[in-house]
């Protein structure tokens, strides 16, 4: 398992890469309502240019497909991807396995600034020129971390771990307490504040993409380009300074992006739990512990993942809906689990 | 060619000095060794040199002021191995001696041909190159040692600080690990300054030794004018032999205070 050579990597790329394309296409074949789901990649190839197939979708199922499940899919896929990527880059930054995007407080932190913004704006629809939810998501959830991290390294002289998840804990606690001191003062705006928390995947459209499309990619971008670097901190602070890497500045490069990433997506997607540590963890089984498959295959993975758990939430109750933070932790939670228990025998 | 010079080093943590006024001027292709008891500093000047705690006083490589230096113009002339390095278990060889091409490689870019080529000698070099694809967690102590040693070798620097090479290791696995460096220092013109607790060992491979007690540089020089036994017995408390050998090796031994 341990000899991953060049061509085990080319494998798994290609494996990952072909995973996000069927996930994807069973995500916009699948569905309540709609074509018949055989009709749809004929349609699909229909669309293409030069090309022409009478695949008999008409134009209300073609709407269904395109205005309903293909933003959804590519949602799915966008948040997937970045929560896990971020998810394995906080690992990294910190050198703690348990370490994901929530435990923070990036998610509280981004909650609070929603909560705020729907308070504020009461049940008037939005007059300004840009939509002030993700901006208020992502400063909440840089608050959060900043305090999280400022408190959680600033007792003793080695970074612990212990103080900086519990400093997550603290911040957690206090931003979902002023959270509920809000809501409240706000009682109007509870019910849009929830459905936010459990996830809106399935509201999702064309214009949540393009809203958070700039945040992501920046925030993937940045951190594909620290995977090196994230190995070499892999050593500690000590020894990564004397093999010539400015450490301050990339652990606070990586903390930014990976927090922007994630504080965008959750301001369109609510909170998705167990998707940033689950990825990474597997990838980590399949293809090694390095940053540099660790990160590009969580991105890959992560789509793949969650577009395929949100097949299930949109199918299984029908004509409800499972919200897809249950399905991913159903998953997510025994996968955990048995990683524990088999890491608890290795030692 | 590298001189690395050290001019009245005086470290303080918290108020509290851990070296005083350190003098010492090393040039290409000498070893020094730092002895002395726990607590006396030698681990402290190391990490001065190595650009890793602030320090008043000079540290200078080529005159150039360690601090006024970027990390990766130090870590291409100085190569740090501390006293317990953290070696990822999960880690592959590989992937670890690469570590030491960080310097080189630019930010966000990946190792060029020139840094697997270097890698490659450096594996052969240490008799590591079978053990390419394995993980760190799966090697032996003495193996490990070797690996440590492997990534500082890829730093290509003219420097080289170790921080108890040989703590961990059985007495020919220190043999072997001192020797590496020895051949090296010879070979490559290296510049070495070891912290060492087997005073023997130190006598035999550095060209001096420098003995710290509490910070202070108290007695320097060969091992026949530093290891001496009411020198040992006013620094380090303790009641030793020195034998002197007919080739010039200094051995020191415990003595037991009371004989049946």
């Amino acid at each position: 398992m341990s000899t991953q050579g060049r061509g085990h990597s080319v494998l798994w790329f290609s494996l990952s890469g072909l995973l996000v394309v069927c996930a994807m296409l069973a995500g916009v074949m699948i569905g309540p309502a709609g074509p018949t789901w055989w009709r749809v990649p004929l349609e699909l190839m229909n669309r293409l240019p030069f090309i022409s197939i009478d695949s008999g979708v008409s134009k209300v199922d073609w709407n269904i497909v395109w205005m309903i499940r293909a933003p959804r899919v590519v949602l799915a896929a966008i948040v997937g991807a970045t929560l896990s990527v971020s998810g394995a880059s906080y690992q990294g930054v910190f050198r703690n396995p348990l370490v994901d995007p929530y435990l923070l407080g990036v998610a509280s932190g981004a909650g609070l600034g929603a909560t705020l913004v729907f308070a504020f704006r009461g049940n008037q629809p939005s007059t300004w020129w840009i939509d002030p939810l993700p901006l208020a998501s992502f400063c909440g959830a840089l608050v959060a971390v900043f305090i999280t991290y400022t408190v959680g390294t600033s007792f003793g002289r080695s970074r612990s771990t212990v103080t900086l998840v519990l400093a997550g804990v603290a911040v957690t606690s206090l931003a979902t307490a002023i959270q509920t001191f809000i809501l409240q003062r706000n009682n109007d705006v509870i019910r849009q504040v929830f459905s936010w928390v459990l996830g809106r995947l399935s509201s999702a459209t064309w214009g949540d993409v393009r809203l958070v499309l700039p945040y992501v990619v920046i925030s993937t971008v940045v951190l594909l380009l620290h995977r090196r670097l994230l190995d070499v901190l892999r050593v500690g602070d000590d020894e990564a300074t004397a093999l010539g890497t400015n450490i301050r500045r990339v652990r606070l490069t990586i903390v930014l992006a990976a927090t922007l990433g994630t504080a965008s997506v959750v301001a369109v997607s609510g909170l998705i739990g167990f998707v940033g540590i689950i990825v990474p963890h597997a990838v980590r089984l399949i293809a090694g512990s390095s940053y540099r498959k660790v990160l590009p295959l969580s991105v890959l993975l992560g789509a793949a993942f969650l577009v395929a758990a949100d097949i299930p939430s949109r199918v299984l109750a029908d004509p409800a809906e499972i919200p897809i933070g249950v399905v991913t932790a159903f998953f997510g939670a025994p996968f955990f689990l048995i990683l524990l228990h088999t890491r608890k025998n290795e030692s | 060619m590298s001189t690395l010079g050290f001019c009245e080093l005086t470290i303080s943590y918290d108020g509290v000095c851990a070296v005083n006024s350190f003098n010492n001027i090393l040039h290409s292709g000498e070893w020094l060794c730092l002895i002395g008891p726990n607590g006396a500093g030698k681990s402290s000047v190391l990490r001065a040199a190595a650009g890793l705690v602030k320090y008043s006083g000079s540290v200078a490589i080529d005159q150039k002021e360690i601090p006024t230096t970027s990390a990766r113009w130090r870590a291409q002339h100085i190569a740090y191995v501390p006293q317990t390095p953290l070696m990822p278990e999960d880690m592959s060889v590989y992937e670890y001696v690469l570590l030491g091409r960080n310097p080189y490689i630019k930010h966000f870019a990946s190792e060029s041909a020139h840094d697997k080529l270097v890698i490659e000698k450096v594996l052969t070099r240490l008799d590591l190159t079978r053990f390419s694809y394995r993980l760190v967690g799966t090697l032996s102590g003495g193996e490990r040692q070797r690996l440590v040693i492997a990534r500082a070798l890829a730093q290509e620097a003219p420097v080289l600080l170790l921080d108890e090479p040989t703590a961990a290791l059985d007495i020919g696995h220190q043999q072997h690990a001192l020797e590496l460096v020895d051949t090296l220092r010879r070979e490559n013109g290296l510049t070495v300054v070891s912290a060492m607790h087997d005073l023997t060992l130190a006598g035999l491979y550095a060209d001096r030794l420098v003995l710290m007690h509490q910070g202070v540089c108290v007695a320097s020089g060969s091992a026949q004018s530093v290891l001496r036994s009411e020198i040992l017995a006013e620094f380090y408390g303790v009641s030793a032999r020195v034998h002197h050998e007919p080739d010039g090796t200094v051995v020191v031994i415990p003595q037991r205070s009371t004989s049946n």
